[in-house]
């Protein structure tokens, strides 16, 4: 099987490979929300234990 | 001694110190059984008698459609638990899943549409299935909305929760919407009892593909809610150990 004849997926090449790029598209765009979530959680926790800590300081 | 392990799992700290260490030992095993079945799918496998190459989208259409239906159980599994025992890290889950579940049901709906238009000689068609599944993106949608229109946190987790319970009685609609009604889309041909329907050659890079996806999920679950739960920590002493 040549590569064209892979790329050409026995016709269905404009149907099989935009499914594939979207797979691909939502799994990258989840691993970088998924990790932004992450660091905001931890910005916020950090800012509150820090006010919190000004707060009690006469 | 499973009394004691639910407390320990509900204690926050304990929670996101595990999440964080075993967040990689979903990820790698995903990345690695991701390229297995993609090789095994898109090489391996030999063309459907019926549908030639167009059958390949069943590697990610099917993967991306079983996250829609679990995650939601999953969400919904965990608000329960989150509402009945107060527990704030089954509600950081719950939270967690909605976003993840959204993406997936979004691209289950889109995969469907692609393999349908060549198969079906439509992209939509106002059938059981594809209607239900079109229902569970809504659902989710509500949710995070939901969630987003309340500031309150602990509200905002009580009120979802409810949603998301109410909202379980579709993800047996939509395994079942296939058998029950006279519907477009095929029947299953992996979930079901007895043999499955397919050659080997064609059904392990499927499994492959479910396994995968279902690790990352796990792995992006853990990530997102080790943020809220630090979201749901009012200055306790162990988020400067955990931020440090």
């Amino acid at each position: 099987m040549s590569l064209a004849d892979f790329l050409h997926m026995g016709g269905y090449a404009a149907f099989v490979w935009p499914s594939y790029a979207l797979a691909a598209l939502v799994i990258l765009i989840n691993i970088l929300s998924a990790r932004r979530a992450l660091r905001e959680g931890q910005r916020a926790a950090r800012r509150r234990f820090e006010t919190g800590l000004e707060s009690r300081q006469p | 001694m499973a009394w004691v392990w639910f407390h320990k799992f509900g204690s926050p700290p304990h929670f996101y110190r595990l999440a964080s260490r075993l967040t990689p030992w979903f990820a790698w095993p995903a990345l690695l059984l991701g390229c297995a079945g993609l090789y095994g799918g898109l090489v391996l496998a030999p063309p459907d008698y019926q549908q030639g190459d167009g059958f390949r989208i069943i590697y990610v259409h099917a993967p991306a459609a079983w996250l829609s239906l679990m995650v939601y159980v999953v969400m919904a599994v965990s608000a329960a638990v989150g509402l009945i025992w107060r527990m704030n890290v089954a509600h950081a889950v719950a939270a967690s899943c909605a976003p993840i579940g959204a993406s997936f049901t979004a691209l289950a709906l889109a995969t469907g549409m692609l393999w349908g238009r060549p198969m079906w000689g439509t992209y939509w068609e106002w059938d059981p299935r594809l209607t239900s599944e079109l229902l569970l993106l809504f659902l989710y949608l509500g949710y995070m909305g939901l969630r987003n229109a309340i500031d309150d946190l602990p509200r905002a987790d009580r009120a979802s929760a409810v949603l998301a319970i109410v909202g379980v009685v579709n993800v047996p609609i939509i395994h079942y919407s296939v058998i029950w009604w006279n519907s477009l889309h095929q029947a299953p041909s992996v979930m079901k009892f007895g043999q499955p329907t397919m050659p080997p050659s064609m059904l392990v890079p499927l499994l492959l593909m479910l396994a995968a996806f279902t690790l990352l999920f796990a792995a992006l679950l853990l990530i997102r809610a080790r943020g809220q739960v630090l979201r749901r920590e009012r200055s306790a002493s162990w988020i400067r150990e955990a931020l440090a």
